[in-house]
């Protein structure tokens, strides 16, 4: 049987919310002190979806990577897929916080932004 | 030696510092000038690559790196004089900075106010007794977050990790997706030292055990870590004989705690508070030296970015008040009294005879509690109650209170 039982992480109660289905193909929570976290458990039990945050080669700046963070989430299952594909690629500084440095990563439709401002090495 | 004189000096470049010197600026001051000894600006934020900052603030889930350039964006519309690779060597009482860097030489700073953003620093093994050779591979968490995340190094294949803190658990799942086996995190306490959001997204995320009540006693190998020795503990810290246990690796990470930066504070003779092992700050963040403000977590080791560029904003506040002639010169306190249950409050003082206004208050509990209410007592009044469905230790409360004259306002926990 798959999991049902998570720990909120929305904010610092960290509830233990259970999860279960309908008979209408929907879901009911239990131990969840707000809303929030019935919307964290349901998504975190159907589709559960993570920031990707690493770094990324970078020439030419004043340090060898360059922070990145995705623009929004992306499903779970593909965040290894992500983080190769960006192990990959490379960028030239200088570049500017907030930059797309790779549009539709894996095709979730989500970009990834540079993280800071990066200047050429002097 | 280089003469300077400015309104206001901010000795650091993190976000405390940041935050100050923008606020000193935006209330009035001509001149203020940041001293970070680093490269750039932006301090530990640099190397936080992960996600989580700026939720208060800027109600937006953003990496540490990208929450220090909003501010250092703002630095480029100001006249704030930035002095990077620069050393403060010695602050005295009367506001004096000594510094040097290898453009200005040696420099004599004379501030209308100082304020500390010095952050503070990562205990170390040696801080920790552990048994055993000294090999290469032994590191602390942000120094292995800084090889992997800044410098593009991996510092190890199999890694260990001593303790449970919130940098620890993040370099977990850093060095987890970066291919290093994470072997366990083990915590010397009952309870785990970071937040538990950290445990669920960095730990069991990802299937790395966390294995309380056990230490590490014996590191192992020549030129570099071969293995570590864990142990049980009991209820005093002890090792428990017979439960060793040799686990293979060749990367010991210690997140064991942080203590706050203060060689200059000690130097300028400012009365520190040894729970927090910050200077004691009254409500403008004011040191015992008139004129001297600190802020972040040189002040007390906070666990949001966010609280930290608020105290560096108040401590900016209190600093215009200072060099504006609205504090007095040789101030009289009344304290602020952590009460049951709670561990530390910041400020520890009020000045005497301040100003009714808000003032907000930093503060750790002692234990985890469910479902309590936070009080504020003064002069027999309740003058403030908070509801909290849970408070621990690892969590920090801010609580703004409407403070008046007169009283020493006591914080307590109190069940529901």
């Amino acid at each position: 049987m798959a999991k049902n039982v998570y720990t909120c992480v929305v904010c610092p109660v960290s509830c233990t919310i259970e999860v279960i289905p309908n008979a209408d193909g929907g879901f009911t929570t239990e131990g969840n002190q707000c809303k929030r976290g019935e919307k964290y458990a349901i998504s975190e039990h159907t589709d559960p979806v993570r920031m990707v945050t690493t770094t990324v080669k970078i020439r030419n700046a004043i340090l060898p990577r360059l922070p990145v963070i995705s623009e929004g989430e992306v499903p779970k299952g593909k965040l290894k897929e992500c983080l190769n594909d960006l192990y990959q690629i490379s960028v030239e500084a200088p570049v500017r916080c907030g930059d797309i440095i790779v549009k539709n990563i894996c095709g979730t439709g989500v970009n990834i932004l540079a993280a800071r401002t990066m200047k050429e090495k002097n | 030696m280089k003469e300077i004189k400015v309104d206001v000096a901010v000795i650091g470049g993190g976000p405390a510092g940041l935050a100050a010197a923008l606020e000193a600026e935006r209330r009035g001051a001509k001149k203020v000038m940041i001293l970070e000894r680093d490269m750039e600006l932006g301090g530990i934020l640099q190397q936080c690559i992960h996600d989580g900052f700026g939720l208060h603030r800027f109600n937006a889930r953003m990496s540490g790196a990208q929450y220090a350039q909003k501010f250092i964006d703002q630095l480029q519309d100001t006249g704030i004089e930035v002095k990077l690779e620069t050393i403060v060597l010695d602050l005295t009482a009367k506001r004096e900075i000594y510094a040097c860097n290898s453009t200005d030489g040696m420099m004599h700073i004379q501030c209308g106010a100082v304020i500390l953003a010095m952050g503070c620093r990562e205990r170390t093994a040696s801080q920790v007794l552990i048994y055993g050779a000294r090999p290469a591979g032994v590191m602390t968490a942000g120094t292995a977050q800084r090889y992997i995340n800044m410098e593009g190094y991996l510092p190890g294949r199999q890694a260990v990790i001593l303790g449970s803190g919130d940098i620890g658990l993040i370099m977990a799942r850093r060095m987890t997706l970066e291919g290093i086996q994470v072997k366990g995190v083990y915590e010397v306490m009952p309870s785990p030292g970071g937040l538990t959001r950290n445990i669920v997204q960095c730990l069991d995320d990802y299937g790395i055990p966390l294995h309380l009540s056990t230490t590490v006693t014996r590191i192992k190998g020549n030129k570099r870590v071969e293995s570590v020795t864990v142990c049980k503990v009991d209820e005093n810290r002890k090792p428990i004989p017979g439960t060793e246990e040799e686990i293979p690796c060749d990367l010991l990470v210690l997140a064991v705690g942080l203590i706050p930066e203060n060689e200059l504070s000690r130097g300028a003779d400012i009365e520190m508070d040894p729970r927090t092992k910050g200077p004691v700050v009254d409500n403008n963040f004011m040191t015992s030296c008139p004129g001297i403000f600190a802020c972040g977590n040189v002040s007390v080791v906070f666990d949001l970015v966010d609280y930290v560029s608020q105290s560096g904003e108040i401590a900016a506040a209190g600093a215009m008040r200072y060099i504006k002639g609205e504090l007095p010169q040789c101030p009289e306190y009344r304290e602020v009294i952590p009460g049951d249950g709670i561990n530390f409050v910041v400020p520890q003082r009020l000045l005497k005879d301040c100003a009714e206004e808000d003032v907000t208050f930093f503060m750790r509990v002692k234990k985890p509690q469910k479902k309590v209410y936070l009080q504020c007592i003064s002069e027999g009044n309740i003058i403030k109650k908070e509801r909290h469905n849970s408070v621990a230790p690892p969590e920090m409360l801010a609580s703004k209170v409407y403070v008046n004259g007169k009283g020493s306002p006591e914080f307590r926990i109190v069940e529901v």
